[in-house]
């Protein structure tokens, strides 16, 4: 899960992580009011959707006045923003953080990350910052640093301020930056993150070092233990469809094609993707069901896909493991009787209870076209949709 | 034969009395794997499928003698539970459990450093020796026991590419699912030394997703050292980048993890790679067969 600049800067406040003064506005007055209260020379206008690359979209800007304060945010809001992490569409703009001007003097990079390859989380940092961290690791991966961390002991003092002297630092400003990777750091484990990125860390003229931006990407998976966290989720950001899977905790993912699939498994409902277009056919998502889904969930999944205008065809591939097919053939069912079926319906069972699963398909009375593998039921499915 | 388990291995199941518990229990047993006990806590003394239930995993340790572990806790504390098979010292552990915060897990694998137990998973569909011993939620019947091995980052993916291995008549020693998640116990390089060793397994499939790079180690490590052929396949070839597509850890992100830098870095290795999930069975046997090793892998 992903939140916004303004709610990430809140969350490194309370862990002593030094940010910009700055507030939320979702209306020019409310812009031109915080500005006011903040009485800065210079007032950046920042842009909130959940995408990286808004400066370069012109989603920052810098007003050297009130009244230019309320041009910008009159610009922005409902503006799109396309960004390289948007995709074509972009994304709107409903959500400013109007924050006081820094005097840069150099801006670096720093994050938190769980690496994979130690099974740790690592502190990654390079003086080259504000530019894309990716670009800098190709170019010249000798400037970025990696600091492996111990779970038992947390990040280290000698290592907070190591990184700190390896990002050429101002050695006067070492400490403050060690202390600033300390609260990182505590913020990343207390909240269950996935990622924390700071991009620009920056030093200032009256010797700051400061959060300028902030990135958060919080593990799903310990949401259930974090309900301030939970709160801070903005839907506006999300495909609707997405969040009605969400409620039943179904893995969906919007794609742009017309083949609707329910899968079980992540690896086979990615394979199922890729089978489709292997025949010349456009998987209009991906959804994993999960293993122990009751039929109310498959039910639930179904309808998803059945109110998707986009889907002109539909198919099912299970291969039952923890799964059972004859509680994917009930919510098949359910959701049929529901919503009625009006696109054509492909069904690949395999595996736990199959014989069940398809005698309760057989007995339904559904036009449902069986497939014997997978290979098969894709092919099916992109003839029919046609 | 096979890695892992056999038909002696003797098989505790951590959670016993949840219901997905009970019901793979039931299957399990019914495989012929040797459940001889079950753990819940406050559940102790009781009994489930005929198989006696245990408070903590020390006791039904040293009541039963059991070596291996099978976990189906909830999310929330399947940590805790891997945490007390590793004290407990069981040589294996295998979890289930989908959808453990990851970092309980970095946590979990720092407290195994230099302990006995290794750890299968989680978020995996566990282990299965052929005929001898089934342990997780993979449905039996579609295993035949033979001489190839199978290891995979999917569940659902393994059960397709044993299914189309034992259709084609080509049977599998032992098929090791080690889960979807980033970090976890046991990765593909660690499955592909037992079966380097094994003498049973003549031949390997190796089944792959996107994110990571655990698909590009493996590759150098069988480039160096893998005895036996190995084939493969990656899932997610059209997945779009930045979208966690299901499993935590298969994500494509700042442009690595993707499908087609691992299969390239497989083909360099020299492991076939099947080019559609359909056709990883066909693969292996066009790959037993450059090799001569058709006629010793087809068991019925």
């Amino acid at each position: 899960m992903n939140i916004h600049e303004y709610q990430g800067k809140q969350l490194l406040r309370e862990f002593g992580v030094e940010v910009p003064k700055g507030m939320v506005a979702f209306s020019p007055e409310e812009a031109v009011k915080a500005a006011k209260e903040l009485g800065s020379a210079v007032t950046v206008v920042k842009a909130q959707i959940h995408a990286g690359g808004r400066g370069k979209a012109g989603g920052v800007k810098l007003a050297k006045s009130i009244d230019e304060v309320r041009d910008y945010a009159k610009e922005l809001l409902g503006k799109v923003l396309v960004t390289h992490q948007t995709g074509p569409e972009g994304k709107e703009v409903k959500r400013l953080y109007i924050e006081e001007g820094s005097d840069i003097l150099k801006e670096y990079y720093i994050s938190l990350v769980v690496d994979r390859s130690t099974d740790r989380v690592v502190l990654m940092g390079s003086e080259e910052g504000g530019m894309d961290i990716e670009e800098v690791a190709e170019k010249t991966p000798e400037k970025i640093f990696k600091e492996v961390i111990d779970p038992v002991i947390g990040l280290a003092g000698f290592q907070a301020r190591r990184m700190a002297f390896n990002m050429n630092i101002p050695a006067k400003l070492v400490n403050k930056a060690a202390k600033l990777f300390l609260g990182l750091y505590e913020a990343f484990i207390s909240k269950d993150a996935s990622i924390v990125e700071i991009n620009p860390l920056v030093v200032t003229g009256d010797d700051k070092v400061m959060a300028l931006d902030a990135k958060f990407n919080f593990d799903s998976n310990a949401l259930y233990r974090h309900a301030d966290i939970v709160e801070l989720r903005d839907f506006d950001e999300e495909d609707p469809k997405e969040i009605e899977a969400s409620k039943y905790d179904l893995s969906y993912v919007s794609l742009d094609g017309n083949i609707g699939c329910m899968v079980n498994g992540a690896g086979l409902a990615m394979s199922t993707m890729d089978t489709i277009n292997f025949y010349g056919g456009r998987p209009a998502n991906f959804l994993d069901v999960g293993g122990g889904a009751t039929a109310e969930k498959v039910t639930e999944a179904f309808k998803i896909i059945l109110s998707d205008a986009n889907v002109k065809g539909i198919f099912v591939n299970i291969f039952g493991g923890i799964m059972k097919c004859d509680i994917i053939a009930e919510g098949v069912i359910q959701a049929t009787k529901q919503l009625g079926l009006e696109v054509p319906l492909v069904v690949r069972l395999e595996g736990t209870n199959v014989d069940a699963g398809k005698k309760l398909l057989n007995e339904s009375g559904l036009n449902i076209t069986s497939a014997d593998s997978m290979a098969d039921g894709a092919q099916k499915i992109v003839e029919l949709v046609g | 034969m096979g890695i892992y388990i056999d038909k002696d291995t003797k098989v505790l199941v951590q959670g016993i009395t949840g219901s997905t518990a009970l019901f793979h229990t039931k299957q399990m047993i019914e495989y012929g794997t040797k459940i001889v006990g079950g753990v819940t806590p406050g559940k102790g003394g009781t009994e489930v499928e005929g198989v006696p239930v245990f408070n903590t995993v020390e006791e039904a340790v040293k009541a039963t003698g059991a070596n291996v572990s099978v976990i189906y806790v909830p999310a929330p504390f399947a940590a805790d539970a891997i945490l007390e098979a590793v004290d407990a010292e069981l040589d294996l552990t295998i979890c289930i459990t989908e959808h453990i915060p990851v970092l309980d897990m970095v946590k979990v694998v720092r407290y195994m450093e230099g302990k006995k137990t290794r750890l299968i998973g989680p978020n995996c569909p566990g282990v299965i020796t052929a005929d001898e011993c089934k342990i997780g939620i993979m449905p039996g019947y579609i295993h035949t026991k033979g001489h190839v091995g199978v290891v995979s980052r999917s569940g659902t993916l393994t059960y397709e590419a044993v299914h189309q291995l034992s259709t084609e008549g080509i049977g599998q020693t032992t098929a090791v699912g080690i889960g979807g998640d980033p970090v976890n116990g046991t990765n593909f390089i660690d499955v592909l030394k037992e079966f380097n060793e094994d003498p049973e397994t003549l031949a390997v499939v190796m089944i792959g997703e996107i994110g990571g790079t655990a698909e590009e180690e493996a590759a150098e490590w069988v480039k160096a050292n893998m005895k036996k052929p190995v084939t493969g396949f990656i899932g997610g070839q059209t997945a779009p980048p930045g979208k966690r597509m299901g499993h935590a850890g298969a994500i494509i992100s700042g442009g690595k993890g993707t499908a087609k830098d691992k299969i390239a870095a497989m083909e360099a290795a020299g492991i076939r790679v099947a080019e559609t999930p359909s056709v990883i069975g066909e693969t292996m046997i066009k790959v037993l067969k450059e090799k001569g090793l058709y006629e010793k892998c087809k068991t019925n």
